[in-house]
């Protein structure tokens, strides 16, 4: 099979055995600068910012989102946070779908979809999001717009410090997400355009 | 040089439009890295690099065992591995699994890998629907043409020419604004993505202490690709594997950075195996393919081999002075820029379009921007010199099928060769019968020198067997 014939090709071509112990991996580098939690917050608001996103701080998550659905229709995700901050009972808002084809008839119909986040990466902006029975992957990519929840405890410095509590994401889900602002291209002409296949708006709403 | 390399370089020479559409698109982009890696936005910038370059090599070194490990651990999650040695075993994985799953529409997202080995026009000689869902590529794919750049594909096109092959292709309106014609690819493609049955990608890296493939990308196609489709095929060259998840704390800080000057990519996938128990959505089937496709030939050079280090960043294409002028679509193979000129030259033989390491002023600044420290200069001038081996070899195999054909001619010919043989009795050194051992000086030539040197050579007899023969 081509397996072990590129696999023994390999190893010719690099001069080892089957079975043969690797060298030393060059030590992993993570460094993790002190940055206390308002500061943290600040550049996690400035970042989305930079990035055409919006981010606000000690807004109630409810009320926000209340206002923003207003005449839309939104879906959110399953995760036990949102149901907390009593976003799944407002009106206008579809949760507790289980159902992979009806979930995915939701979010494509959808003008926004409501999610908590893992962690969030301050230094960047970035939101992190793991798949699981709670939180789908179509909830923050399929409608236009992305509301997301995260806890100001949530808020780390940097891909440093999530690799640092994840050392391996996919030993708790399938799938990690980092987000990084709104989906975008400049495919054509160098132009920036907000909204290609993901949503073009993001709110990180900080609790 | 070929006369289709010459030919290209000066077509796009010698148009205007073009060059100004090159020389601004990597100018932007040279400009946007400058600011992200300066020293005060990043000012470990030299250590990333240092790191970077330092796991490359020690996973290229260590190949074999990152390889199984990677494979052990994606299995022990529910995915699984195939190995491909080539386009046609991709092509037929794929299409086997497409038939058995009864798969009719496959949307891929952006690689560079599967460009390598035509997997779309393969695919769609055999009935399959493979739709490219970056905005860059779906324009190509329209067009017909291949990628342009390695992080922007379509760099070479204006929204007009976008116009045309979407009111051509899709037979929609005239539409000249970027931000509508995106309107429109969304709305087709977003019905592809949820009427696919397969989604295939490329990886950015393979993680082998996670079993997890590593995708990043702006548009959002990737996420959509591996995760409404029920199967999802990653298909990624044998070099993408590094060691640890902890080692994105390095790469993926350089990549977005090199690449387009973003600190991070917009979407970065971290995917490891298929959806678990409980999950709503995600893939139910989880493919991986390694592909060698001519990267083992690149194993044994101990300089040459840090090509394949490389992070698909698109960096050394922005700043190459020779990439600016001539362009993507010079080069004869489907990377470009200087990255191409090492790597295809390694691929496809040297002798593929032997002009390729030449066509380098050597400024060294690929070299000074690539984020993993592949020291592309010397890579070229090596390559160089086995050009001018190769040809040399090429001269010298001329020379001799020379000599065989004058040889085969006097064979053929009896009355030529008896003459030619009392000539040659006439004039051979008339030394008691031993072995000759230099020839007059008429014919004393490199070549016959270096024959006579390691062989023995008996003298021609007075008579020859055909002259005994007449006389019998």
């Amino acid at each position: 099979m081509s397996r072990d014939n590129i696999l023994h090709r390999v190893r010719t071509g690099i001069g080892r055995s089957a079975g043969q112990a690797p060298a030393d991996p060059p030590p992993v580098r993570i460094r993790i600068p002190e940055v206390d939690l308002e500061a943290r917050i600040g550049s996690m608001i400035a970042r989305v910012e930079a990035l055409a996103g919006k981010a606000l701080r000690d807004a109630d998550p409810r009320a926000y989102v209340a206002a923003a659905i207003e005449g839309k229709t939104a879906v959110a995700s399953n995760a036990p946070y949102l149901e907390e901050c009593g976003i799944t009972s407002l009106p206008g808002v579809r949760s507790g779908i289980t159902d992979s084809v009806e979930l995915r008839e939701a979010c494509a119909s959808a003008d926004i979809g409501i999610t908590s986040a893992d962690y969030a990466l301050a230094d960047t902006g970035t939101l992190v999001m793991l798949s699981t029975p709670h939180e789908a992957r179509l909830v923050s990519l399929l409608p236009p717009a992305h509301i997301a929840v995260v806890p100001r405890g949530r808020i780390l410095t940097s891909l440093d410090e999530l690799f640092s509590i994840l050392p391996d994401p996919g030993a708790v889900a399938s799938s990690m997400v980092l987000i990084t602002g709104p989906s975008r291209t400049a495919d054509i002409e160098q132009i920036l355009v907000r909204g290609v296949h993901g949503p073009g708006q993001i709110t990180v709403l900080i609790v | 040089m070929s006369v289709e390399f010459t030919q290209k370089i000066h077509d796009t020479l010698a148009d205007p439009a073009l060059q100004l559409a090159i020389y601004t698109a990597t100018g932007r982009l040279v400009e946007k890295r400058k600011e992200s890696i300066a020293p005060d936005a990043l000012p470990d910038y030299q250590e990333l690099r240092s790191q970077a370059n330092a796991i490359k090599k020690h996973s290229i070194e260590n190949l074999d065992y990152y390889l199984e490990e990677f494979q052990r651990n994606l299995e022990a999650r529910g995915g699984k591995v195939v190995y491909c040695k080539d386009s046609t075993e991709v092509s037929d994985f794929v299409l086997s699994l497409a038939r058995e799953r009864g798969a009719r529409l496959i949307v891929k997202s952006k690689s560079m890998t599967t460009e390598e080995v035509d997997l779309n026009e393969r695919l769609e000689h055999h009935g399959l629907e493979s739709v490219e869902t970056d905005l860059g590529e779906y324009i190509l794919q329209l067009a017909h043409e291949r990628p342009y750049h390695i992080v922007a594909p379509a760099l070479h096109k204006t929204r007009y020419d976008v116009a045309r092959i979407f009111t051509e292709r899709l037979h929609v309106p005239d539409e000249n604004v970027p931000e509508k014609q995106t309107a429109i690819a969304r709305a087709v493609l977003r019905e592809k993505f949820l009427s696919a049955e397969i989604g295939i990608s490329g990886a950015n890296f393979l993680v082998a202490d996670s079993g997890a493939v590593v995708l990043v990308e702006n548009e959002g196609n990737a996420r959509l690709t591996t995760s409404a489709p029920k199967v999802h095929i990653s298909i990624a060259g044998i070099e993408k594997v590094i060691p640890r998840a902890q080692d994105l704390a390095t790469f993926l800080k350089l990549l977005a950075r090199s690449a387009t000057g973003q600190l991070l990519s917009v979407y970065t996938s971290f995917l490891s195996g298929p959806k678990r128990a409980g999950e709503i959505d995600g893939p139910e089937e989880f493919w991986v393919v390694l592909l060698d496709n001519g990267r083992t030939k690149l194993l044994p050079d101990r300089s040459k081999r840090q090509s394949l280090y490389c992070i698909r960043c698109g960096a050394c294409l922005n700043t190459c002075p020779v990439y600016r002028k001539i362009g993507g679509h010079s080069f004869p193979w489907v990377y470009s820029g200087p990255i191409g000129a090492i790597i295809t030259p390694q691929f496809m033989g040297v002798m593929h379009e032997p002009a390729l390491p030449f066509a380098s002023s050597l400024c060294g600044a690929c070299g000074e921007v690539c984020p993993v420290k592949i020291d592309i200069p010397k890579v070229l001038l090596e390559l160089r010199s086995d050009v001018k081996k190769a040809e040399t070899r090429e001269k010298l195999n001329r020379l001799e099928k020379l000599a065989f054909r004058a040889f085969a001619w006097l064979m053929t010919h009896p009355r030529v060769y008896e003459l030619a043989g009392r000539m040659a009795a006439a004039m051979a050194p008339s030394d008691d019968g031993r072995w000759i051992r230099s020839v007059p000086l008429a014919m004393n030539l490199p070549p016959v020198r270096a024959w006579l040197s390691c062989r023995d050579l008996p003298p021609p007899p007075a008579k020859s067997f055909r002259e005994m023969w007449r006389r019998r």
